[in-house]
């Protein structure tokens, strides 16, 4: 396959521009220089031909870049025509001919605008996301009071099924990190009380920090990280695959069939995971204490005994169903809001963890205000 | 439904085994399954350069698999592909260069979601030719006037874009580096009767101006009729007959007597 060509020859008062070669897709870097240098000729000469009969080979490249320099020389005051056209090669130029001129993209604005623009519409969302929220919550309390009202629209197996994802196959991963953080805290306890002799207290800190604050607020995170993320992906996708509407069109009510599960399961399974990873943190923070501090293990328990009452406990298990409500309507409105773009899956997923996480920790900070305010 | 296991096979390929001079894909002996089950068994199947060859079956009986293995998404047991005379077990540069001389229509398009159909159209374009982004904008515009949708559809996404439409522009994609070869898994459905005859019509405009091969798996009636040179029917993991309408029309075999004749068949054919 020859490269291609155009040759310019002077005929009488007129021009043949004469094209050859093979005139495809291949070549189209080397064409559009071709066409372009062409394009601006200008010259005393008011008749060019454009003559193809020696081109060996056209496709829609070709032919559209031919096309071009024909409407480029017309518009320039030329006569332009296209001559040696095979009958085949015709009906193509004949298709491109139809093309119009490409419309321009709506100009974008100055960097500071789209500063600006970004900013403006993020202030806006933040007010939708707080609607959506609230629509959702409303729309989950009254699916739960229809359900209330009729219990075989309860769907069990379907919370079964998403307690066995968020719970149970959750465990391990919750009880080792949980352990881990325990240790840590023990450890880092340790080594600065030991400075001033208060050794043993380090006991009460643990105990108090874990029961009260770290053991449910470390698990909401990771359960927004690993599960709320899970939600906003398999609504996401089932959105943009149009099955939700389809279940819409059956009657069902989306929010009692695909929500109000995974949200029992999550409100079941937060309150677990927290008194699992509780207890998998004093452990740790035991073992560190008596490996690494001294403290043997039943003046570890006795301490422990001492330094803590249920209250603690009880401040930190009511906490957990509320934070799981929480991630879970944030991570559905997150889940139904995808459009049908796989980037919006992305997007939506990442905004699911970042808000579900924020929130959680502003619902700690509200609840420590309210435990403090109350005395306990 | 009608069954095609119990049926014998009462046509067999011609030539099956020697490999004809102008074959621009030809397949032997190709076994496919998945698990235990196979679903094309010991096929052979000569494209001839410049044709549209139809290609019919019943549902589940394998064609977007063939179309899906010829083009090397799903592994063959056994068996060999030969495209433009390359064997596509070779290696890779060979595939990279046969892959950017042919494009594939998909039975649900397969648009890029994130890009919009500007983009989705330009992305194979892109990638393989360095030219300008004026040029770039022209040639969208002309393959999308080509497959018949008009220039405001440029800016649109993939979702906000309706069953046809989606067709159009994964033709338009296909079709955006000029390939040799355009392979199109049902490409008429979803589409009105007036833009499946249009579509009919460009691929045969198509295939007159740049010399396509195409291999179209259809099961709309008249697009055999009236775009396509020739028709392979698929059954039992083989090809069960091939030849042109007539011969088809022509045939004794129960499945295409009923497939040719049937009442839908009657009202179209006449
Ligand atoms: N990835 C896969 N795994 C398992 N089985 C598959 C897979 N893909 C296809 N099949 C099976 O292979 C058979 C052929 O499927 P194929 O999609 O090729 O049918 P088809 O002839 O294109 O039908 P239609 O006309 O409905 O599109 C079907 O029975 C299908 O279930
Ligand atoms: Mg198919």
């Amino acid at each position: 396959m020859s490269g291609p060509t155009l040759e310019q020859i002077a005929k009488g008062d007129g021009l043949a521009l004469c094209a050859a070669g093979s005139w495809t897709a291949r070549f189209a870097p080397a064409l559009e220089k071709l066409v372009g240098e062409a394009e601006k000729l200008t010259g005393s000469r008011p008749n060019i031909f454009i003559d193809v009969s020696q081109v060996s080979k056209l496709d829609t490249f070709g032919a559209w870049l031919i096309e071009r320099l024909r409407r480029a020389l017309t518009n320039g005051g030329h006569e332009a025509q296209i001559a040696g056209l095979s009958a085949n090669y015709a009906t193509l130029v004949d298709e491109v001919r139809r093309v119009k001129p490409a419309v321009p993209l709506p100009a974008s604005g100055s960097a500071l605008t789209a500063v600006l623009d970004g900013i403006g519409r993020n202030i806006y969302g933040i007010g939708e996301t707080l609607v959506a929220l609230v629509d959702m919550i409303g729309a989950v309390i009254a699916a739960w009071f229809r359900v209330w009202r009729h219990p075989s629209k309860f769907r069990l197996t379907s919370v079964v099924h998403h307690l066995e994802q968020v719970c149970w196959n959750a465990v391990p991963i919750v009880v080792l990190i949980t352990f881990l953080i325990g240790c840590i805290v023990a450890q880092q306890g340790l080594f600065h009380f030991r400075r001033f002799g208060a050794d043993v207290f380090v006991v009460d800190m643990l105990g108090v920090l874990v029961l009260r604050e770290l053991g449910v607020l470390l698990v909401a995170i990771m359960v927004a990280g690993r599960s709320g993320s899970a939600y906003t992906a398999e609504l996401g996708s089932m959105k943009m695959r149009e099955e939700i509407d389809a279940l819409r069109t059956m009657g069902f009510d989306a929010i009692e069939v695909l929500i109000l599960p995974r949200m029992v399961a999550l409100v079941l399974a937060l309150p677990i995971l927290a008194f699992l990873g509780a207890m998998a943190a004093l452990y740790g923070g035991g073992l560190v204490a008596w490996l690494y501090g001294g403290v043997d293990p039943s003046s570890f328990l006795s301490r422990l005994r001492e330094a803590i009452s249920i209250n603690h406990f009880i401040v930190g298990m009511v906490k957990a169903p509320v934070m799981a409500m929480v991630i879970g309507i944030v991570a559905c409105v997150e889940g139904l809001a995808v459009q049908g773009s796989a980037e919006s899956l992305g997007q939506h997923t990442t905004s699911s963890v970042v808000k579900g996480i924020f929130f959680v920790i502003v619902m700690d900070g509200v609840f420590a205000i309210f435990f403090a305010s109350i005395g306990i | 439904m009608t069954s095609t296991t119990a049926t014998p096979i009462t046509e067999t390929p011609t030539g099956a085994a020697s490999t004809s001079a102008d074959a621009i894909i030809s397949v032997r002996d190709l076994t496919v399954a998945f698990g235990s089950r196979r679903v094309l068994d010991g096929l052979n199947l000569d494209v001839a350069r410049g044709e549209i060859l139809g290609f019919v079956g019943a549902s589940g009986a394998g064609k977007s698999v063939l179309m899906r293995t010829i083009i090397g998404l799903v592994p063959k047991v056994s068996g060999t592909i030969e495209v433009f005379g390359t064997d596509l077990d070779g290696g890779d540069k060979e595939r990279r260069d046969v892959e950017r001389r042919w494009g594939i229509l998909f039975q649900h398009g397969a648009l890029f979601s994130s890009l919009n159909v500007r983009q989705n159209i330009q992305f194979p374009v892109r990638e393989y030719l360095k030219v300008s982004e004026r040029l770039l904008d022209e040639i969208t515009m002309a393959k999308l006037t080509m497959v018949g949708l008009k220039p405001e559809v440029a800016d649109r996404y993939p979702s906000e874009l309706s069953g046809g439409m989606i067709k159009r522009v994964a033709l338009a994609r296909a079709l955006a580096l000029d390939p040799e070869i355009v392979f199109l898994d049902e490409p008429t459905s979803g589409l009105d009767p007036i833009g499946a005859g249009d579509f009919d019509e460009l691929v045969r405009t198509l295939q007159r101006t740049l010399g396509l091969t195409v291999f179209m798996v259809t099961h709309d009636l008249d697009s055999l009729h009236t775009a396509c040179d020739r028709i392979a029917v698929l059954g039992n993991g083989k090809i069960i007959a091939q030849g042109t309408m007539a011969d088809m029309l022509a045939s004794q075999h129960p499945w295409l007597r009923e497939y040719f004749h049937g009442k839908r068949a009657r009202a179209v054919i006449g």
